[in-house]
């Protein structure tokens, strides 16, 4: 192993910038001559426009325009898109309204769109933003997810009962089969609650238009530029693709938020052309909470049937998914094909029945959140087995492990589409019950009680299918892109390598990763790689990053394309040694003959391919090759996480007292950066648990979670140290034997948390988020329940 | 935010001056809920009145029997101070409380107290150690500042110069901070003095900081939180939100005044 | 329009604003002084924590005219003039203590306001503390190694030359 190769925990390359000051997000992109839009939203829920006057705002100093969704519909933009479609049990396609950046007819949520205001200075362009009169006919809202297809209520005014779909997977009459011979059915109601996503860089973009070149550029805060571009152009309508570069520069998280196309920065980029200025816009907190996607926000009620001795026979769940006001770019596909596809877990279920309706509600749209998809199905089937156990009398570990796959059922085929490739669930849990010290727990509860606290223990066995994803499988169900990724290296003569990936790093460490990859393959020391990402002029089309794809896509797409380099080194070495190409072999950056101690470095022959004065016949000159890297499979990380909770019974409080997280991410590149994602995933989880939760008020449809004041977001009190360990199956399916590591700490959590809880506090009927109240309350019923017993 | 106009007077006088010359001036002293407030266009004043450099509203000292705090004493001073520690060190942890560290080095009492917020913690001190107000006119009683939600005695042209706390047998200050904001879901502070015993509790009033008065003729016939048992506070008039019902609120009012009572014992 | 001057990382500066002027737009405004960022507009989240007169505040909820006079640093003014990070600088970067580096300057700055008045903290002093700065990446774990391992290094070091 180099010292920074694969498998070391290399110090990150980007570090020094972002520590010094030195980063460039898009709100530090300045550009001459620039303006200022400011958005005017929607105050209320849902409401007609009967008329918007501008003409005081257009008066005002400094105004350059105020645009509507009449000025876009005169200029032919069309509106945002859904990239996947979704087909219905009686096979109709789902029913997706209009979604306009700039509300026309209608506003449909509190912080949609009406009209932007570009003037010379923010201040200006929100003074004249007060002036604008809109004429606004309201009308009653539908917020609730459980309600939405019962309201009288229609978000948009042809889509019947709210639904979008009415989706189903798994065979139907197998499971009710299982079910007919069940020893024992568990039942369980379940809310996923709603998020927001809340990157601390807020979302921001610059437009600009090149009147010239007849060129729009747009830096904006995206995790994937160049499927922003594709939609821009070939949906919207904004510019053909060679006349539009998206630049998204260093991006402050994004946890799925910054994957969407949304309406700003649409508008940023099209008002530019019209006020032949650039044009900024950057998201107040405040917005970011009104108009970012929002995630989860699932009501489900599941059920688990077993046999005598613990053993599943069979699932099925159903889920009502809010989707929100419009269908957001990928709002889709994250509570069907990302969700129900998980619901087998580490199980092995013989039959498995799922069904999901999406509905329109007039709130923020709601799109993938870190796991997006996966822990919802998690959070099912993990609380669902822990039920299970709790009435079958069953420790929760042993339930588990009498229905894991077996590592030697592989590939096992789920009845809900997957096919998992490899996978050690029994190795995860043993190692988890080590690290938590399962053995002295007994101990831990009855000193915690001494002390008057109420200690419980949480399991969450969970899996994802990640690495998205092998293009035929996704076209086949409904997407509308393909999900593969590219790379390019390119050798410069001085022997240092460029690597341009269509990935994109928002805080991953691409640009520490994918130089030891480098490191490892080429032999290159990683000081001498520069990892470029983020410019659809610079790099490959790539899909971006989300989905944890980037090492499994697109470090296989770098694999592919370092194996081009080191072929045509072979043959230039072959040339340059006077060998036969089959006797050179290449190892640690040297081109060596076989059984000989000739030999050249891998920057001589960039040199030689550069100056190619002495070159073999027919090969090209120069040492640059790029690689497309479609995936065979889905990527199928998994592990155990197991929490121990107190809890405060006077107040309800909950403290999270230990915490180990153990995963198989497969092969791991650089194990600092894989624990710290695992951390980060876990805090999102644990803030989903007990903390985080977005309100809205059911009648009005107001947003009362509008800022860190109410959106209670997990600070570093209120989460533990965790303890984190790795067991590793190699993954078959690419060539790295990585799999991805960004949202297993968000999937499992949650269910580890409120197994955790409800064991605490023995009451199993509880919600997230476990605020103090919520746990008080269920306390609270406890106590009557057993009182009248 | 929208423009105003900025003064920075150097004196209690000049800052009154000032103010009553403004059409509609506010005073700012640390800044930190009138800032983020005019961030969002929530107010509109003419002029903002700046009293970080009136000298005279500073430091902390000692006057027979009474702790005597500046109004611009920021939290985090109160918070270190060995005068507040050794007299009342219920008052130090109280601001070592008080938002995080970042508010706490700009953030006042006498901003604090001025502003009134129903959730803030200081009210519940000033109150429950039956402070005195004093001002550029006048003394004020605790018991007759607050007067409701956001609202004081003060006159439109008065502003807080000190707060002078008696010294009290014991007193402590439990918090059950929001877990969004931090601001006190409930605050309850319980102070014994040579007077009788005295509970303050923030946070919960719609009404903003109130006593609790039956609580206080119980502690003061038995100062220990088994005193407290059977007192039940109503829920009525109580705030109730998405972070806390008023059921729960009241419930936390009694847990909180017991912890309070058993540390000062 | 009043003029207000103050001295930034060490070097004095003067500019004319408008009083509604916040101090982290004057800094990124009209200083090009972008490291501090601006997370949320409730005086949270601390991403654009800066020092005033020593002191760690929220550079967003205060205004420019009220830094008038004052010595002011920010994350631009840790680093060594030659480029050598500031202890805690350094510790983050040793203990993966970022990720996407937006909340991290004003991270750094509140951190070292802390380990000014307290030089040795336990893991729950830090993790009180940091209860102004908000970290969507890390979890915190490692930035709650980083600040311990970073009080560790300055305790063993000579007082460091950029505060």
């Amino acid at each position: 192993m180099l010292s920074d190769g694969i498998g070391a925990p290399l110090r990150r390359k980007e570090d020094r910038r972002f520590l010094t000051g030195k980063g460039h997000y898009t709100d530090d992109i300045n550009r001459p001559g620039q303006t200022y839009a400011y958005f005017l939203r929607s105050p209320h829920a849902h409401a007609r426009i009967r008329g918007i006057d501008k003409t005081a705002a257009e008066a005002a100093p400094g105004v350059l325009a105020v645009l509507t969704g009449e000025d876009l519909a005169a200029d032919g933009i069309g509106g945002l898109i859904c990239g996947w479609m979704i087909h219905s049990k009686d096979g109709s396609p789902m029913k997706a309204g209009p979604h306009p950046a700039l509300a026309q007819g209608k506003v449909r949520y509190v912080g949609d769109h009406v009209a932007v205001v570009i003037a010379e200075t923010l201040n200006q362009a929100k003074d004249a933003a007060e002036l604008i009169e809109v004429d606004y006919e309201v009308l009653p809202a539908v917020v609730s997810t459980a309600e939405a297809r019962t309201s009288p209520v229609r978000v948009h005014d042809d889509i019947p009962a709210n639904t979008v779909f009415e989706w189903e997977l798994g065979n139907k009459a197998e499971t009710e089969a299982a079910f007919s011979r069940a020893h024992h059915v568990t039942r369980i109601d379940l809310v996923n609650n709603r998020l927001i996503p809340n990157a601390i860089e807020p979302r921001a973009a610059v437009g600009e238009y090149d009147s010239g070149m007849d060129t729009f550029t747009l830096y904006t805060t995206s995790q994937n530029p160049h499927v922003a571009r594709l939609v821009l152009s070939a949906f919207v309508g904004l510019a053909p693709e060679h006349k539009l570069r998206v630049i998204a520069p260093d991006v402050g998280g994004g946890f799925g938020s910054k994957i969407f196309i949304y309406a700003e920065e649409t508008v940023c980029a099209w008002a530019a052309k019209k006020v032949g200025r650039p044009v900024k816009w950057t998201a107040e907190r405040s917005e970011a909470f009104l108009a970012d996607a929002h995630g989860r926000d699932h009501v489900t009620h599941a059920e688990l049937a077993l046999d005598q001795d613990g053993r599943i026979l069979g699932m099925r769940v159903h889920t009502t998914a809010n989707l929100g006001a419009y269908l957001s770019t990928f709002s889709s596909c994250v509570p069907t094909y990302l969700y129900a596809p998980l619901l087998s877990g580490q199980y092995a279920i013989p039959a498995i029945y799922a069904e999901v309706d999406g509905v329109y509600t007039n709130t923020a749209p709601v799109d993938a959140y870190r796991g997006a998809g996966r822990p919802e199905a998690t959070y099912v089937v993990e609380r669902l087995v822990e039920t299970a156990a709790r009435e079958l009398g069953m420790d929760p570990a042993e339930l588990r492990r009498r229905n894991f796959i077996r590592p030697d059922q592989y590939p096992y085929q789920t009845p809900v589409i997957m096919t998992y490739d490899c996978g050690n669930y029994e190795a995860s849990l043993s190692e988890a019950l080590r690290l938590v010290d399962y053995e002295n727990y007994p101990r831990r509860k009855a000193e915690s009680e001494a002390r008057g606290r109420l200690r419980g223990i949480g399991f969450s066995c969970y899996i994802e299918a990640c690495g998205l994803a092998p293009s035929a499988a996704v076209g086949s169900l409904g997407a509308g892109v393909g999900l593969w990724e590219s790379a390019k290296i390119r050798f410069n003569p001085t022997g240092n390598v460029l690597v341009y990936t269509g990935s994109h790093s928002h805080g991953q460490g691409h640009e520490t990763t994918f130089a030891q990859l480098i490191a490892s393959q080429l032999g290159v020391p990683t000081e001498q790689v520069e990892v470029i990402h983020g410019d659809t002029e610079k790099t490959p089309f790539g899909m971006g990053t989300y989905g944890s794809r980037s090492l499994a896509v697109g470090g296989s797409a770098l694999y592919k394309a370092a194996e081009k380099i080191i072929a045509k080194g072979r043959k230039i070495a072959a040339h340059l040694m006077e060998a036969a190409e089959a006797d050179i072999e290449f190892k640690d950056g040297k081109f060596t003959v076989a059984g000989t101690d000739r030999s050249k470095t891998i920057q001589e022959i960039a040199f030689a391919a550069y100056v190619p004065h002495n070159f073999p016949a027919g090969v090209e000159p120069g040492l640059e090759e790029s690689a497309f890297y479609d995936p065979l499979n889905f990527t199928f990380p998994a592990g155990c996480q197991i929490c121990e909770v107190e809890v405060d019974p006077d107040t309800g409080v909950v403290e999270i007292v230990n915490f180990v997280a153990v995963d198989d991410f497969g092969k791991i590149i650089n194990p600092m950066i894989v624990e710290g994602q695992v951390h980060g995933g876990i805090a999102q989880g644990i803030g989903q648990a007990l903390l985080e939760n977005c309100v809205y008020d059911p009648e009005s449809g107001q947003l009362l979670t509008g800022s860190f004041m109410d959106y209670s977001m997990p600070r570093a009190h209120d989460l533990p140290s965790f303890k984190v360990g790795m067991t590793i199956t190699e993954n078959p399916s690419n060539p790295l034997g990585v799999k991805g590591c960004g949202e297993a700490g968000a999937i499992a959590a949650p269910a580890a948390v409120m197994n955790a809880v409800t064991d605490a506090i023995g009451v199993n009927d509880l919600q997230m988020p476990a605020s103090p109240e919520r746990v008080w309350q269920a306390l609270q019923r406890g106590r009557m329940a057993q009182a009248a017993e | 935010m929208y423009a105003f106009d900025y003064h920075q007077p150097a004196s209690v006088a000049d800052a009154a001056a000032a103010l009553a010359a403004a059409a509609d001036g506010k005073l700012v002293a640390g800044g930190m809920t009138l800032i983020p407030t005019l961030k969002q266009r929530l107010a509109s004043p003419s002029d903002l009145i700046d009293l970080a450099r009136v000298d005279e509203l500073k430091g902390i000292g000692e006057e027979s029997g009474s702790l005597v705090i500046g109004a611009m004493t920021c939290h985090a001073d109160v918070a270190a101070s060995d005068i507040v520690r050794r007299s009342i060190p219920a008052l130090a942890r109280l601001a070592g409380g008080i938002g995080d560290p970042q508010v706490r080095n700009r953030g006042t009492i006498g901003g604090s107290v001025a502003n009134n917020d129903p959730a803030a913690d200081y009210p519940a001190a000033v109150l429950g150690l039956g402070a005195t107000i004093r001002t550029n006119k006048r003394d004020i009683a605790a018991d007759d500042f607050f007067q409701g939600m956001f609202t004081t005695a003060l006159e439109p042209d008065e502003l807080i110069t000190r707060i002078a706390f008696p010294v009290p047998q014991a007193a402590a200050y439990v918090k059950f901070p929001n877990p969004a904001s931090r601001y006190a879901v409930v605050g309850v502070l319980v102070a014994k003095t040579g007077g009788g015993v005295r509970v303050a509790i923030t946070g919960a009033g719609a009404d903003g900081v109130f006593r609790a008065t039956e609580m206080e003729q119980a502690l003061s016939a038995d100062f220990s939180p088994k005193a407290l048992d059977g007192i039940a506070i109503p829920s009525d008039g109580l705030n109730g939100d998405i972070h806390a019902s008023s059921e729960y609120r009241a419930h936390l009012i009694g847990v909180m005044a017991k912890r309070a009572v058993a540390a000062c014992v | 329009m009043p003029t207000v001057s103050m001295t930034v990382n060490g070097k004095a500066v003067s500019r004319e604003v408008e009083p509604r002027t916040l101090l982290v737009q004057f800094l990124r405004e009209h200083l090009g002084l972008t490291g501090t960022h601006v997370g949320c507009d409730t005086s949270q989240c601390g991403a654009c924590v800066v020092h005033v007169d020593g002191r760690s505040v929220k550079s967003c909820t205060m205004l420019a005219v009220q830094a008038d006079g004052r010595v002011v640093t920010t994350i631009e003014g840790m680093a060594a003039a030659d480029g050598t990070l500031h202890p805690i600088q350094a510790a983050f970067r040793e203990n993966h203590g970022l990720q996407c580096g937006f909340c991290t300057p004003g991270m750094v700055m509140s951190v070292a306001d802390l380990l000014k008045n307290n030089p040795s903290p336990t893991e729950r002093e830090v993790r009180e503390w940091l209860e102004g700065n908000i970290c969507r990446c890390t979890g915190y774990h490692n930035i709650v190694k980083a600040v311990l391992a970073a009080a560790e290094a300055l305790r063993g070091a000579p007082a460091h030359a950029a505060e």
